[in-house]
């Protein structure tokens, strides 16, 4: 399911949480109402964490992260690495990287196995996303923007990209990430996908300016519709049972 | 009404792409478009942004049916046809709110013209969001209502319906102060509010429909004659129910009774407040304050018209009783003042010259333009009948000089005929022919002779004076004499020259003297314009009668 929500009266959700398959940061607001929807969506399943970046609350464009790992830009306090590494799972590795760009968030899109980073990005810091994230790292451009964090979001099920993005440019996305990939917006138009929304395999937030119309297809792409962690393990249950019969 | 047409720029949308583009889904309704910066479909987004909000669809512009004149707020009235462009301008100016959009493109989309309704299809573009033009076209429907323009409104008034009068009164025996304010006026266009001017005995009424207008005349006249007013209100009806009352005002303004060239003994407190001068002084000039000179000392002060209504007095000799002299000989002294120069100088009376050798040694200070041969008019004391009273309270040393020179003239002959300008004319209603012989008293000439000449009079002082001309409007003759009787639509002015009975006009003395002074053609207006308005009815004709009435002043 796909959950409309506002941060603040701001519709750029992406901004100010990151959400993966294994935990969620959200920042901390003035008030718990944005942290309650996550919790309310996912604290069954994942811990929901609140946490702030250099002191920052915009956490979601500061940070990238996945099921296996947590990437933090190098004006992370200590203290603040400290609370991740003790609030998130000992499987999830967190680590602080001397990247110049240091809006993380921004430059980087990944899911559990592979990354598009910004195409400037350091060797350092593409081998660390290799490393800490487990993932395979692509430097790529979507629709002329450098920025692919902020133009695109995608999971293991899917991935929605900017609405200028070519037909090439997506048939050759999808077949390097593996997932479908559809052009789209979120918030009411809006073309900013990664900070306009957040989505794991199986839930998604997006602003509250979002239309129905959006919603349907971020559901749809993302394969919300009757997406739980259970149906997840329903299906793979299925897989294993077709494998191993 | 809204048959909009709308366009994306996609010039925009396409820049960096060079492959196809993904059809997204319309943001709002799912429909499969390409990509635009706003990513919603032409049809949504209309239904989205309405570009003409905040625009009119429907007003109001007013129409004088008299004049056939449309209004511009928030006061000019504009000549225009159905479907001409002045009219375009003048609705487009009504819109508000177009200085948001980009107006592309305005037309008219016709229209009976009796159904009163005027249709203009404009098309506007504005940036609705971020680089998403959006055009569209549209139509206000304008009603046409009428309203009487100010001009026909004063026009329709009845002068009976006035609520203010103010009654400028000089007591003088001429009109030159209102030829001059009259003058003052039309340039100033400071009588435009009044419902009706009537010309009485010593002076003007001016009707009007307001209170307030007539202060703002009073006003201007203060600024410019020294004037003293009283006020009167006399109630009309009175509604005890909702506690109004409606009066009628009526402003009595004097001007002072005292012109230029008036010979005047001071009072002696007043001249002795004024530093001594005097007390024997000619005023050089009136406004609001007036300008004397001293023409034995050849000193100059100026009266402020509140002291003089302090201490008022009449003027010993006017101007009507100036005679002429001849220049025997000049000497100047060496003082001067201001512009004038004092000098010594022999006279002979014209009328004498020829009959005995009379002459007599005045001191003046008319120094810097008189040359021997110069005419010259004065006042002949010695000779003069005047009131004894206005020299009581002097001391006995005080002694009047026999002659008091005024001013420079020039030979008499028909200067009307070669003048190049004109003046504009008030619409004056007359005053009853009575009156106006009362004026003259008894055994006065016809009374159209005698404002003919006064006229012709002012028109020279105007003429030998700069300083007075300044302050006028001259416009440019059509002909050079325009003697074609321009005078068809001026039955209400008071002065009509045709009424002039036909003298020996057009003398045979006719050369030109290069002395005489002429206005330069720089100063003039271009010509009057007789459609223009009411008051240019009454246009200065220069037509035979004037010069004729001049012709037979001459003699």
């Amino acid at each position: 399911m796909a959950t409309r929500c506002l941060f603040e009266n701001s519709n750029e959700i992406g901004v100010f949480s990151v959400l993966t398959n294994a935990y969620c940061v959200v920042a901390i607001g003035g008030s718990e109402n944005f942290y309650s929807v996550f919790e309310a969506e996912l604290a069954e399943h994942v811990p929901v964490v609140h946490a702030s970046i250099a002191g920052c609350r915009v956490v979601g464009r500061l940070a990238v992260g996945n099921k296996k790992g947590l990437l933090l830009p190098n004006s992370t306090t200590d203290q603040e690495l400290l609370h991740l590494r003790n609030s998130l799972p000992d499987s999830v590795k967190v680590q602080r990287t001397e990247e110049r760009l240091s809006a993380l968030g921004n430059c980087v899109a990944a899911n559990d196995y592979v990354a598009l980073t910004h195409t400037d990005l350091d060797r350092e810091t593409e081998e660390l996303i290799a490393d800490v994230l487990g993932v395979e790292v692509l430097r790529h451009s979507i629709a002329g923007e450098v920025l692919v964090g902020s133009f695109c979001n995608f999971t293991n099920q899917g991935g929605l990209v900017h609405p200028m993005t070519t037909l090439e440019d997506l048939d050759e996305l999808s077949s390097l990430l593996q997932v479908p990939l559809v052009a789209g917006t979120v918030n009411r138009g809006s073309e900013v996908i990664g900070a306009g929304m957040v989505a794991n395999d199986w839930s998604a937030f997006c602003g509250l300016d979002t239309t129905s119309t959006e919603l349907s297809l971020i559901e749809s792409v993302f394969k919300l519709r009757d997406a739980r962690p259970s149906a997840l393990v329903n299906q793979m249950r299925g897989s294993l049972i077709d494998q191993l019969s | 009404m809204m048959d909009g047409v709308e366009q994306l720029s996609a010039e925009e949308a396409g820049a960096f792409s060079a492959g196809t583009l993904a059809t997204i889904a319309c943001c709002l309704c799912g429909t499969a478009i390409p990509p635009n910066p706003s990513n919603m479909c032409a049809s949504c987004l209309r239904a989205q942004v309405d570009i003409t909000e905040g625009i009119p669809k429907a007003l109001a512009i007013y129409y004088c049916r008299n004049c056939g004149r449309y209004l511009q707020p928030p006061k000019a009235w504009i000549a225009a046809d159905l479907e001409s462009p002045e009219l375009l301008t003048l609705c487009i100016k009504r819109l508000k709110g177009l200085s948001r959009v980009k107006l592309v493109d305005a037309g008219f989309r016709w229209t009976e013209p009796h159904s009163r309704r005027i249709h203009v299809r404009l098309t506007i573009q504005k940036e609705v969001f971020a680089r998403t033009i959006l055009q569209q076209e549209f139509i206000v429907e304008y009603t046409v209502q009428y309203q009487q323009c100010d001009a026909c409104k004063r026009d329709a008034a009845k002068i009976a319906a006035w609520q203010a009068v103010v009654q400028a009164r000089q007591k003088v025996d001429h009109k030159r102060t209102f030829y001059y304010l009259e003058q003052l006026l039309l340039k100033h266009g400071t009588h435009q509010d009044a419902l009706g001017i009537k010309e009485t005995g010593d002076g003007i009424d001016f009707y009007f429909a307001n209170r307030s207008h007539a202060v703002k005349l009073l006003a201007f006249l203060g600024d410019v004659v020294p004037l003293r007013h009283k006020s009167s209100e006399h109630l009309v009806t009175h509604d005890t129910h909702s506690n109004s009352y409606n009066y009628k005002y009526s402003f009595s303004a004097e001007i002072a009774p005292v012109c230029r060239d008036d010979l005047v003994v001071l009072p002696p407190k007043l001249s002795a407040s004024m530093g001594g001068i005097g007390p024997l002084v000619l005023v050089s000039r009136v406004s609001s304050a007036m300008s004397l000179v001293d023409p034995t000392a050849v000193q100059t002060t100026d009266l402020p018209a509140a002291a003089f209504w302090k201490t008022p007095f009449s003027p010993l000799m006017t101007s009507r009783q100036l005679t002429e002299y001849t220049v025997l000989d000049v000497e100047t002294t060496g003082e001067t003042s201001g512009k004038f120069a004092a000098a010594e100088v022999t006279v002979a009376r014209s009328s004498d010259l020829g009959v005995n050798d009379s002459t007599v040694l005045v001191r003046s200070h008319l120094g810097h333009v008189l040359h021997i041969g110069d005419l010259v008019s004065g006042y002949d004391i010695s000779n003069a009948v005047y009131n004894d009273s206005l020299l009581t309270g002097h001391k006995a040393s005080f002694e009047l000089p026999d002659v008091v020179l005024v001013r420079k003239t020039y030979p008499r002959r028909n200067r009307a005929r070669g003048r190049k300008w004109r003046l504009a004319r008030m619409a004056v209603e007359m005053a009853d022919d009575d009156a106006r012989v009362a004026r003259g008293g008894a055994g006065a000439r016809d009374p159209a002779t005698r404002d003919a000449e006064e006229r012709e009079g002012f028109l020279q002082d105007l003429e030998q004076d700069a300083e007075l001309r300044a302050h006028v409007n001259l416009y440019r003759a059509d002909g050079a004499t325009g003697g074609e009787g321009a005078d068809g639509g001026a039955e209400e002015t008071a002065m009509t020259d045709a009424d002039v009975p036909a003298g020996a006009g057009g003398d045979a003395d006719e050369e030109d003297d290069d002395e005489y002074p002429e206005v330069p053609i720089e100063e003039l207006l271009d010509a009057l314009d007789l459609s223009k308005g009411r008051d240019a009815e009454g246009v200065e004709g220069e037509g035979d009668g004037a010069e004729e009435g001049a012709g037979t002043a001459g003699q």
